[in-house]
């Protein structure tokens, strides 16, 4: 991990804005400050201003407001070649009309490096892919995933040292991906560069990065590290965008520090963690992951709150059983647990209480409607 | 693309795909289907259904493009070597020609002059002489007045004997007498009854034995009384016949003896056979017949024509295509005066390469404009692209005429801004110049649409790959962008060419005389001088000539890197 409390940073947006026409923003007062080293992800679904940024890091948007810093370097003014900043694509843009060593060997016949530095060079970035033997192909004869290694490859052989990848897993088989995700953040850390990586994908946003920035309607929803953001998330988007997610819809009816006291809409009590929510008498949703529902009572706290539920769904997974409840009015709340000897599988028909750590369920922000 | 069959990424695993394709791989010999027959066969018969069907959907285009393309081009290309005009109009002359030794500087035998008599004669009736006369004209001047004056001559060689035996007899310029002398007693009844009602006329029978007696008359006879029959619908027992055959018949009076003979008109026959045993009895030969029609019948090159075009095929229009000509010697190349074909191919083929190259220059940027614009601004840009292909190509060539001519709107413009004198207009239209503006102009949007579809579908990211990479503007255009639309130029140029190499109505309204192309040579031959064959040769030469440059590209650029579309 790298060290982030480090305060030089090396990619800072001030204040940022971008609109394309004028009359909407994109994206709206975005700060944001990098480390060297860090491997960033910005994620959110499609239209949220998550590309736009890398674009107008990348140098082809320009800010309609704010300051980009690159190394403490403005570079708002600087065209995108002279950035020298890596770049990989959704659909990898090898040059088709060029070997892969030609493809690698361009960033490096641009910047004036001699013949056998060079080829030195294109040696070493293709075997750090694993891809030492296809120099004299053509990128159509490769497959997806070896196009994107090459991709990578190209990003990296002039040794930049801030990365930028816009899905670049998008195209590619659920196996692949997967595989993928592991040799960029291993090759990314073995190699120090700064990454920043766009990606719709939550999964692949929470395996890869050092610190995730969740985006929605132009503005970072949060930017934490992927376990505070699963576990702690800090607003009802990010809580429904992250993972799955079960929400109850109530009123706060008492506030004491870490803890509240919830009246969900059907008259129930339930505890909850303010996370957003600062009055008595406001409307919140509270949250809970799946996985933290409890129906066995021992292993709850003594006095905790308790609610009916009848089971609707049991849908059997393999390593976890999935159970569709109705609880306080909603019918899709949703429990896992894991698939373990002692386990028990509930029926469907079945009347149980359930319940939950208070910390596990946070009371956030209700929805505006 | 598919990531099973390449390495690092191959699934190293059991999986069901790898276990079927390992399991084919240890079975030998052909696949089988289910049911035992090879798989090849049985997924042959489940295709041919589909073939089938794929085939009636097009037959109707099939049979369209056969009869209207195929077919005429395939004629055209034929006459090109086609040269039966001479041997079908001159059947007997060209035989007879056979044995004449053309090098010998002799002129033919009298038979030659006696064939050339029976066939003018014929050809004369059937008005087909002065189209043989043309044709041969193609190759030596001259010719044709001599067929002419032949069609006409040939009467009075015939009327020596004609009128002899019509003073000696008036029958023997009577229908009827000549019919009971050659034609069969159960035709002329046949013919005698026959009406119009009856359909088509009893064909004429020559009489039995007749054609032992008097051979040349019998065949002289039989092609008049045909003729009448079949192309006049006449009766041969009303009309009478041709001088022909009164030659003819002072031809068998003069070699046989009809004494023996006993038929019909026993005694009017041998009364003409006495007549021509009289030492007064006017003769002319045919070669003295021809001299007096025309000097030119007793030229020996003349004949060494006629005997060269004999033959069915003959090589003389390609050689005439590429100025060369076809003489008794062999084929040798026409003096530099005469030379026209091989020189106009030729500025044919460079104004052409010119006016691609015109139109890549021109094109390009648009293009390259078109396919970067946001879609509304491109459409109405495409729209202006496309606006010269609603106007009719005569208007926007005699646009050109009124923009280009030395009284025209740039010149006036140029004097008016002080650029040219007055009296110093330039010419800029009747010439080179002005076909190749003019041409550009008219075949640009054939060169932009396939540059626009093809760039079009150049993803923006190449461009931004590159930079990103460190590639200034120019590098990443002449990298990364132009070798990626190298394909649509290659289009667009092929297009261009091919169409402008066969261009006719730009050159020949504004091309002046050194503007003009090939095609308006070729055009000149089937509208003007009727020399269809040359016609043919010179269309013919510029069909391979295309071919062979497009065989060329594609060794050389490839035809799969030529796109017209994504």
């Amino acid at each position: 991990m790298p060290d982030t409390s480090n305060s030089d940073a090396f990619v800072e947006f001030e204040r940022v804005q971008k609109s394309y026409d004028g009359v909407q923003l994109v994206v709206k007062d975005l700060n944001l400050t990098m480390p060297k080293g860090e491997f960033l992800t910005m994620l959110g679904p499609s239209g949220s201003g998550k590309t736009t940024c890398l674009m107008m890091l990348a140098g082809f948007e320009t800010a309609t407001y704010g300051d980009i810093r690159l190394d403490g370097r403005p570079i708002n003014n600087i065209p995108p070649h002279k950035r020298g900043i890596g770049m990989v694509f959704q659909n990898y843009a090898l040059f088709p009309h060029m070997t892969i060593a030609e493809n690698l060997s361009f960033p490096l016949e641009v910047r004036k490096i001699g013949k056998s530095d060079r080829e030195a060079k294109v040696k070493r970035a293709l075997d750090m892919v694993e891809m030492g033997a296809f120099g004299g192909r053509r990128p159509a004869q490769l497959s997806g995933g070896q196009q994107q290694r090459i991709a990578l490859a190209r990003a990296l052989v002039f040794e930049p040292e801030l990365v930028l990848m816009d899905e670049p897993l998008g195209a590619l088989d659920k196996q692949l991906r997967e595989k993928m995700q592991f040799e960029i953040t291993h090759l990314a850390h073995r190699l120090g560069i700064t990454v920043v990586y766009v990606t719709h994908d939550q999964t692949e946003a929470l395996t890869m990065s050092d610190r995730v920035a969740v985006f929605d309607d132009g503005r970072i929803q949060q930017l934490a590290p992927p376990d505070e953001l699963y576990e702690k998330p800090q607003n009802s988007f990010v809580a429904q965008f992250i993972g799955e997610n079960n929400t109850l819809e109530g009123t706060i009816r008492e506030i004491k520090g870490e803890r509240c006291v919830v009246q969900l809409d059907d008259g129930e009590l339930i505890d909850a963690r303010p996370v957003n929510v600062s009055q008595v008498g406001e409307r919140t949703r509270v949250s809970i992951r799946p996985e933290r529902v409890e129906f066995n009572k021992d292993r709850l706290q003594e006095g905790a709150h308790m609610l009916k539920a009848e089971v609707l769904e049991f849908i059997y997974m393999g390593d976890i059983f999935r159970t569709r409840l109705k609880v306080a009015g909603n019918d899709e709340f949703i429990i896992k647990t894991r698939n373990a000897p002692d386990q028990v599988r509930l029926e469907p028909g079945a009347q149980i209480e359930v319940g939950w750590l208070p910390d596990d369920c946070r009371a956030l922000d209700a929805p505006k409607t | 693309m598919t990531d099973a069959a390449t390495e690092p990424d191959k699934i190293t695993g059991p999986t069901p795909d790898i276990a079927l394709r390992a399991g084919d791989k240890t079975k030998s010999g052909p696949v089988l289907a289910a049911d035992g027959t090879p798989l090849k066969r049985s997924l042959n018969r489940a295709l041919r259904a589909q073939k089938l069907r794929a085939l009636a959907l097009i037959a109707p285009l099939l049979l369209f493009v056969l009869i209207t393309f195929i077919a005429p081009i395939g004629d055209m290309l034929f006459r090109s070597v086609e040269n039966q005009i001479v041997s079908n109009t001159m059947p007997r002359t060209t035989a007879a020609l056979q044995d004449w030794d053309s090098n010998s500087g002799d002129l033919p035998p009298e038979e030659v002059f006696e064939a050339a008599f029976y066939d003018l004669f014929l050809a004369s009736e059937n008005k087909v002489h002065t189209r043989l006369g043309s044709r041969l004209n193609y190759e030596q001047s001259g010719m044709s007045s001599m067929f002419r004056r032949a069609g006409r001559g040939v009467g009075d060689i015939g009327d020596v004997y004609l009128d002899q035996f019509k003073d000696l007899d008036r029958d023997w310029d009577e229908a009827l007498p000549w019919a009971e002398l050659m034609g069969d007693p159960d035709w002329i009844a046949a013919q005698d009854a026959w009406s119009e009602a009856d359909g088509p006329m009893p064909s004429f029978e020559l009489r039995a034995g007749i054609a032992e007696v008097l051979p040349r008359t019998a065949d002289a006879y039989e092609t008049f009384a045909r003729f009448m029959q079949d192309s006049n619908g006449d009766s041969p027992l009303e009309e009478e016949p041709w001088s022909m055959v009164h030659t003819a018949l002072y031809q068998d009076l003069a070699a046989g003896d009809v004494a023996g003979y006993d038929g019909p008109r026993a005694d009017m026959l041998r009364a003409a056979d006495a007549l021509v045993a009289d030492p007064a009895f006017e003769t002319i030969s045919f070669r003295d017949g021809f001299e007096e029609i025309d000097e030119d019948w007793l030229s020996v090159e003349n004949w060494r024509v006629i005997k060269l075009y004999s033959p069915d095929y003959t090589v003389g229009y390609f050689a005439s295509a590429v100025d060369m000509e076809k003489t008794p010697d062999g084929i040798e190349v026409r003096p530099e005066d005469e030379q026209l074909y091989i020189r106009l191919f030729q500025r044919t083929l460079f104004m052409s390469l010119v006016i691609t190259f015109s139109c890549i220059l021109l094109g390009y940027p648009i293009a390259y404009l078109l396919s970067n614009l946001p879609s509304s601004k491109a459409n109405l840009l495409m729209i202006l692209v496309l606006l010269p292909f609603w106007t009719s190509l005569l208007v926007r060539t005699s646009a050109w005429k009124v923009m280009l001519q030395q009284q025209g709107v740039i010149n006036d413009v140029l004097v008016w801004l002080g650029m040219v004198a007055d009296d110093g207009r330039l010419v800029m239209i009747n010439n080179q110049f002005g076909t190749i503006v003019a041409m550009t102009h008219i075949l640009l949007p054939f060169m932009i649409l396939p540059m626009y579809s093809v760039m079009s579908t150049i993803p923006q990211s190449y461009v931004r790959a590159a930079k990103s990479l460190g590639a200034t503007n120019w590098t990443t255009f002449w990298r990364v962008y132009f070798p990626q639309s190298v394909p649509g130029i290659g289009a667009g140029s092929i297009l261009v060419f091919i169409l402008s190499i066969g261009y006719y109505i730009t050159p020949e309204i504004v091309g002046g005389t050194s503007g003009i192309f090939i095609s308006n040579r070729i055009a000149f031959h089937i509208s003007s001088s009727l020399n269809w064959g040359l016609a043919a040769a010179l269309g013919t030469i510029l069909l391979v000539v295309v071919l062979v440059l497009y065989w060329a590209y594609d060794r050389i650029v490839g035809i799969d890197n030529v796109k017209l579309g994504g």
